[in-house]
C-alpha cells in the first residue's frame, strides 16, 4: 500500500504541526507515508473565487504529484472534496485521482478499519464540523466516532455544529461583515460549550475561528483533529 | 427586473448595516430557526425523499429541454378550455399586456395574491401609474405594502418584521387603504391575522379583477396551480370576474402526474407542512363557477438567458419554496434586502445575476455573497447545486474583468505561478517563517485589512510542513533543489 | 404583437437548448403511498392528521349522519346554511339552521352574511389530511366554501378515501376547478410560526361516515363516471 500525504498549502506553511501529527499518526498505526514535494495547492482558492483557468496547472501538479500512489491522505475535508468533486471537471486524469483520495478520517475508519486510534487527550473537546467535510464528503460520525474512542477525551455537544463558521475563503475577505458575524456565532457557542478545546477536521476554519478565539483572548484553543488523534501518554499534545 | 431596487449598493455594503441592526438580525434568526427545524421534521416523514427530490429534478430538467413543446401545448390546452394566452418577452410588455387587460373590464383597481412574477416585473408600481391599485392580499404582502416596505423573503416577504412591528404598521397604515385596525390591536399573531381579515374581506367581496401568479401549469391539461395558506389566493381565484395570472414560462410541468412530487415536495419544503391549507386547481374557465375571464400571460423577461447557460440553467428547476433561503447563514445575516432583487437568498444569489445580467454593481456582487457552506443545496428538493452555479457565475464576473477583478486576477495569477513552482514556494515559506516575529497579527488597509478587524492572524511557524519533513523524514527523497540541506530525525 | 414576442420567446427556448443533451426518462422510484394497505389505518391516519391541522373530525354512520350535522351547526351558533346543489336532503333533515340555495342572487357579499356551508368532497387524502372538492353534487362552486366561516365537509368512508397524493391524483378531473383544503385557513407570515384563522373558513368541521352509499348514491355514482372520463383523457 504506497500512501502518500497530501498536507495541503495552509497547512504546509502556516499549520505544519498537523501536518506532523498525520505523519506520527499514521506512522502510529503502521502505515509508510510518503511526501511527495512536488504537490503544493489543490487549487481550490482560485476555483471557488472563478478563475478555472488558473486553476488548470495547480490540478495538472497535483495530479502528477501523486501519480502511483493507492492511497492520498489530506487532512482537510475542504481540499479532498475539491479533488473528488470538482478534479472530474479538469479531465479523466485529474478525475481519476478522486476514489484514491481520503479526508484523514475516511482514511482511518474505512482504510484502516479503525475508531481507537490508541490516543490519549485529557481535555474537554467539542467539534465543528466544517461544511465541505459535512455536506460534500458525507463524513457523517466518522470525526465523532474517532474522538469518542480518545483515552481521556470528554466530548461536549457544539450547539448550531452544522452551520458554517463563515470561513468560505474568500468570502472572509469579500463579505468580511457578514463573515465575522457567523464567525462570532460559531465562537459564541463554542464557548457556551465550556470546552478547553474547539476541534476541527479543516485548518482553513479553525484558523478563521482561531483567529476570532485569540483576538477575544477567550480561553478556548482551535486544534486540529489530527493533533488531538497524535496525543498519545507518551508523547502528550501540548 | 423591477425598477425598486436600482441604485442598490453591492451586496457586502448592503449586508454591512444588516449585519449591524440588532432588531433585524433577531426576526430573522427567530423565524429561519423556528421553521428550519420543522422542515427537518416534516422532510423525514417520507422515507422517500431522497427519490422524489430526483424525480423533481429530472422532471424539470426534461421539462426545460422541451421548453417549446411543453409552452404551445399548454396554450392549446389553456385555450381549449376558454382562456386567453399572451406572450411577453420581458417586464414592459407584461406590464402593458396586464394593464390594457384591466382597463379592458373597465376596472381601476384589482385584488392580487402573492406572486414572485408580478413583484419582478414591478406590476404594482406599473398599474399604479395606469391609475389602476393593486390590493396586496396575502398577509406578508400586505405587511410589505402598508410599511411602503421592500420584499425580504420569497415565501415570507416581511419575515424581517417582528409581530410588533407588524402591529405599528397595521394601527398607522391600515386607515389609509382602507379598513383601519381594529381598536387596540395586540401584538398576538392570531389578532394581526384577524385584522387583516377584516381589512381584505370588503375588497375581496367587491373585487371584479383578480391576479395571481402560478406554482405550476399542467401542459397536457391546461390546469394551472396555485398553492397557499391563507384563502387570499382562494378569494383571488375565485370572487372576481376577471382573473390574470402572470406565470414564469420555467413553471410549466408536462403532465398531470408530475404534481404527484411536487405537492409533496413543495409544502414540506417550504412552511414544513404535509399540505399547506388552500390548493387551487383551475383549467380555463369553469361554467357558474369562478371568473368567466381568464387570462394567462407567459413571461420570459431573461429566463432564455438563463436557460442558455449549461450550468446555470438549472437555477429554472426552482420551485419558490424558500428552503434555502431558511437555511443560509448568509441570508440569515444579512437579510433579504441586502440583495437588491425580489429573489434574495441563495436562490436569489444564481437567479437575479441571470435573470438581470451583471452589470449592476449589486449583481455582481451577489455570486460572492456565499460561503459555499452548502446547506441550499441540501435542502434543495429539485436539487439544484447552487454552490456550483455560484461558482460557475463569479468564472463569468471575473472574465469581464470588472470592478477589483483585474487586480484579482493578477494576484490569483501571481499565486499560481508560485504554487506551481515549489522551491519558490519553500523558499517564500521559509521567508516567512525566519522574519515570523516581526508580523504583527493586526493589519490595517484592504485586502487582508477586513480579516484582521475582527481576527488574529495566526502566529507563523518556525518552519513549513516541508522542511521538517526533509529534516526528519526526508533520506533517500528527491529535492526539489539540491541546496536545500537534509535533516535528522530527532 | 403578442404574436411577435410568442414567435421570439419560442425561437430564443430552441436556441437555448440546441446543443443541450437529451434529458432522460423520469425515475419514478418514489413510493405511491406511505401507509400499509388496510381502510382502517388510511381513515385513522386521514383523522389523525385533519386534527393535526387544527380541523375538527367527527366519526359516525349514515344513520348518526343528520343529527351530528344538526348539532355540529347548533354548536357553532349558525343560524344560516348554504346548501350546495345536489346536496343529499337527508342530510340537512335534521338541521334547525335557515337554509340558502345557491343561485344568481347568491352574490359574494350576501353569501358573506351566511354562517355556514355543508358540503360532501370528491376524496380526501389521509397522509397529508387534506379534503379535495370538484365542485360536483353537493360540493357547489368554489365561492360557497370560501365566504362562509364554517365549513362542515362529510367525507364517505372508505371510499372517498385515498392514501397518498399519487393515488389522488388520477382519480381526480383536472377539468374541473379543484380545490385542496388541509385544515381551517393558516398563516406562517408572523415569524414564520403557523396560525390558524386567516380568510378562508376559520372552522373545519370534518365528519367521517362509514358505508354512506346506503344515504346517498347519487355522488357516488357521479365520481365514478368522473374517474372514467380522467382515465380516458390520459
Amino acid at each position: 500500500m504506497r500512501v502518500a500525504l497530501f498536507v495541503t498549502c495552509v497547512n504546509d506553511a502556516v499549520f505544519p504541526a498537523t501536518g506532523v501529527a498525520t505523519v506520527r499518526l499514521l506512522e502510529r498505526l503502521g502505515v509508510e507515508v510518503d511526501f511527495p514535494a512536488a504537490q503544493t495547492c489543490c487549487g481550490q482558492p482560485p476555483f471557488n473565487t472563478g478563475y478555472r483557468r488558473e486553476t488548470a496547472p495547480l490540478v495538472r501538479r497535483t495530479v502528477g504529484a501523486f501519480e502511483g500512489y493507492d492511497h492520498v491522505v489530506v487532512p482537510s475535508g475542504s481540499c479532498a472534496a475539491m479533488v473528488r468533486h470538482h478534479y472530474p471537471a479538469f479531465g479523466p486524469d485529474a478525475a481519476a485521482l478522486g476514489p484514491r483520495t481520503y479526508e484523514l478520517t475516511e482514511f482511518l475508519v474505512d482504510v484502516l478499519g479503525v475508531t481507537d486510534v490508541g490516543a490519549y487527550f485529557p481535555h474537554t473537546v467539542t467539534y465543528h464540523p466544517s461544511c465541505h467535510g459535512l455536506r460534500m464528503l458525507g463524513l457523517g460520525a466518522r470525526p465523532r466516532r474517532l474522538l469518542e474512542s480518545v483515552k481521556g477525551l470528554e466530548l461536549r455537544e457544539l450547539p448550531g455544529a452544522e452551520e458554517c463558521c463563515g470561513f468560505g475563503g474568500t468570502f472572509a475577505v469579500k463579505n468580511p461583515d457578514v463573515s465575522a458575524a457567523m464567525g462570532a456565532d460559531k465562537v459564541a457557542n463554542a464557548v457556551a460549550t465550556g470546552a478547553e478545546v474547539l476541534c476541527g477536521a479543516d485548518n482553513s476554519c479553525l484558523l478563521h475561528v482561531g483567529g476570532m478565539l485569540s483576538r477575544r483572548g477567550v480561553p478556548l484553543r482551535a486544534v486540529h483533529l489530527a493533533e488531538v488523534l497524535a496525543s498519545t501518554e507518551e508523547e502528550p499534545w501540548r | 427586473m423591477s425598477g425598486v431596487f436600482v441604485g442598490m449598493p453591492a451586496f457586502p455594503e448592503a449586508a454591512r448595516e444588516a449585519v449591524r441592526d440588532g432588531r433585524l438580525r433577531a426576526n430573522l434568526r427567530h423565524a429561519t430557526h423556528t421553521i428550519r427545524d420543522k422542515r427537518a421534521r416534516a422532510v423525514a416523514e417520507l422515507a422517500d425523499w431522497a427519490e422524489l427530490r430526483e424525480a423533481g429534478k429530472r422532471i424539470k430538467d426534461r421539462t426545460l429541454r422541451h421548453l417549446d413543446t411543453h409552452l404551445i401545448r399548454l396554450e392549446e390546452a389553456v385555450t381549449a378550455a376558454g382562456g386567453t394566452v399572451h406572450w411577453a418577452a420581458d417586464a414592459a410588455e407584461a406590464n402593458r399586456i396586464v394593464t390594457e387587460l384591466v382597463k379592458a373590464t373597465g376596472e381601476t383597481e384589482v385584488v392580487k395574491v402573492k406572486s414572485m412574477a408580478t413583484q419582478e416585473i414591478g406590476l404594482n408600481d406599473h398599474l399604479e401609474t395606469e391609475g389602476i391599485r393593486a390590493y396586496e392580499t396575502d398577509l406578508a404582502e400586505l405587511i410589505v405594502q402598508l410599511g411602503e416596505d421592500r420584499p425580504s423573503h420569497i415565501l415570507v416577504p416581511a419575515i424581517h418584521r417582528n409581530r410588533a412591528e407588524i402591529r405599528d404598521i397595521f394601527r398607522t397604515q391600515m386607515g389609509c387603504w382602507g379598513r383601519p385596525a381594529p381598536d387596540g390591536l395586540s401584538d398576538s399573531p392570531a389578532e394581526l391575522a384577524e385584522a387583516a381579515r377584516l381589512h381584505l374581506r370588503e375588497k375581496f367581496l367587491r373585487a371584479k379583477v383578480g391576479i395571481s401568479g402560478a406554482n405550476f401549469m399542467v401542459a397536457e391539461t391546461g390546469t394551472l396551480v396555485v398553492v397557499e395558506s391563507e384563502g387570499n389566493g382562494r378569494m383571488c381565484l375565485t370572487l372576481p370576474e376577471t382573473l390574470i395570472s402572470v406565470v414564469g414560462i420555467e413553471k410549466v410541468v408536462p403532465t398531470w402526474r408530475d404534481l404527484e412530487v411536487f405537492l409533496q415536495t413543495l409544502p414540506r419544503s417550504s412552511t414544513a407542512e404535509r399540505m399547506n391549507p388552500y390548493t387551487s386547481m383551475w383549467t380555463g374557465t369553469t361554467d357558474d363557477d369562478g371568473p368567466q375571464a381568464f387570462h394567462l400571460v407567459l413571461l420570459d423577461n431573461g429566463r432564455t438567458d438563463a436557460l442558455a447557460d449549461e450550468v446555470g440553467r438549472q437555477a429554472l428547476r426552482c420551485i419558490r419554496c424558500s428552503a434555502c433561503l431558511n437555511v443560509c447563514p448568509v441570508y440569515e445575516r444579512a437579510g433579504g434586502h441586502a440583495y437588491g432583487s425580489v429573489y434574495p437568498g441563495p436562490i436569489g444569489a444564481i437567479l437575479t445575476p441571470q435573470l438581470r445580467g451583471t452589470t449592476s454593481e449589486v449583481d455582481a456582487s451577489l455570486p460572492y455573497a456565499s460561503s459555499l457552506c452548502g446547506a441550499c443545496y441540501d435542502v434543495c428538493p429539485v436539487a439544484i447545486d447552487i454552490p456550483e452555479v455560484l461558482v460557475h457565475l463569479r468564472e463569468k464576473v471575473a472574465d469581464r474583468g470588472g470592478k477589483g477583478h483585474r487586480l484579482e486576477k493578477a494576484a490569483i495569477k501571481a499565486a499560481g505561478w508560485v504554487l506551481d513552482h515549489p522551491a519558490a514556494l519553500a523558499a517564500g515559506e521559509r521567508l516567512a517563517s525566519k522574519t515570523r516575529t516581526l508580523h504583527p497579527r493586526k493589519l490595517p488597509g484592504p485586502g487582508v485589512g477586513p480579516w484582521t478587524e475582527s481576527r488574529d492572524l495566526p502566529e507563523l511557524p518556525a518552519e513549513p510542513f516541508r522542511d521538517w519533513w526533509r529534516r526528519n523524514r526526508g533520506k533517500n527523497r528527491p529535492e526539489p533543489r539540491p541546496e536545500d540541506r537534509t535533516g535528522d530525525r530527532p | 404583437m403578442s404574436q411577435t414576442s410568442r414567435d421570439r420567446i419560442l425561437a430564443r427556448i430552441r436556441s437555448a437548448v440546441a446543443t443541450a443533451p437529451e434529458a432522460p426518462e423520469v425515475p419514478r422510484t418514489y413510493l405511491t403511498r406511505h401507509v400499509p394497505d388496510g381502510p382502517d389505518a388510511v381513515l385513522d391516519l386521514l383523522h389523525e392528521n385533519l386534527a393535526d391541522y387544527r380541523a375538527h373530525v367527527h366519526r359516525t354512520d349514515p344513520a348518526g349522519l343528520p343529527g351530528l350535522i344538526a348539532r355540529l351547526l347548533d354548536e357553532r351558533g349558525a343560524r344560516s346554511v348554504v346548501v350546495p346543489p345536489g346536496l343529499p336532503e337527508a342530510w340537512l333533515a335534521e338541521c334547525g339552521a335557515g337554509r340558502v340555495a345557491d343561485g344568481p342572487g347568491l352574490t359574494p357579499a350576501v353569501l358573506d352574511s351566511v354562517d355556514a356551508v355543508v358540503t360532501g368532497c370528491a376524496l380526501a387524502v389521509a397522509e397529508t389530511g387534506t379534503l379535495v372538492l370538484d365542485g360536483g353534487p353537493g360540493q357547489g362552486r368554489r365561492a360557497l366554501t370560501l365566504v362562509p366561516d364554517l365549513h362542515v365537509c362529510v367525507v364517505r368512508a372508505p371510499e372517498q378515501v385515498v392514501a397518498s397524493v399519487p393515488e389522488a391524483l388520477p382519480r381526480l378531473d383536472p377539468l374541473r376547478a379543484l380545490t385542496w383544503i388541509s385544515g381551517p385557513s393558516a398563516t406562517s407570515d408572523i415569524e414564520l410560526d403557523r396560525v390558524e384563522g386567516v380568510h378562508g373558513p376559520r372552522t373545519l368541521e370534518v365528519v367521517l361516515v362509514r358505508g354512506a352509499r346506503t344515504v346517498s348514491g347519487g355522488p357516488a355514482t357521479d365520481r365514478e363516471a368522473t374517474d372514467r372520463e380522467a382515465t380516458d383523457r390520459r
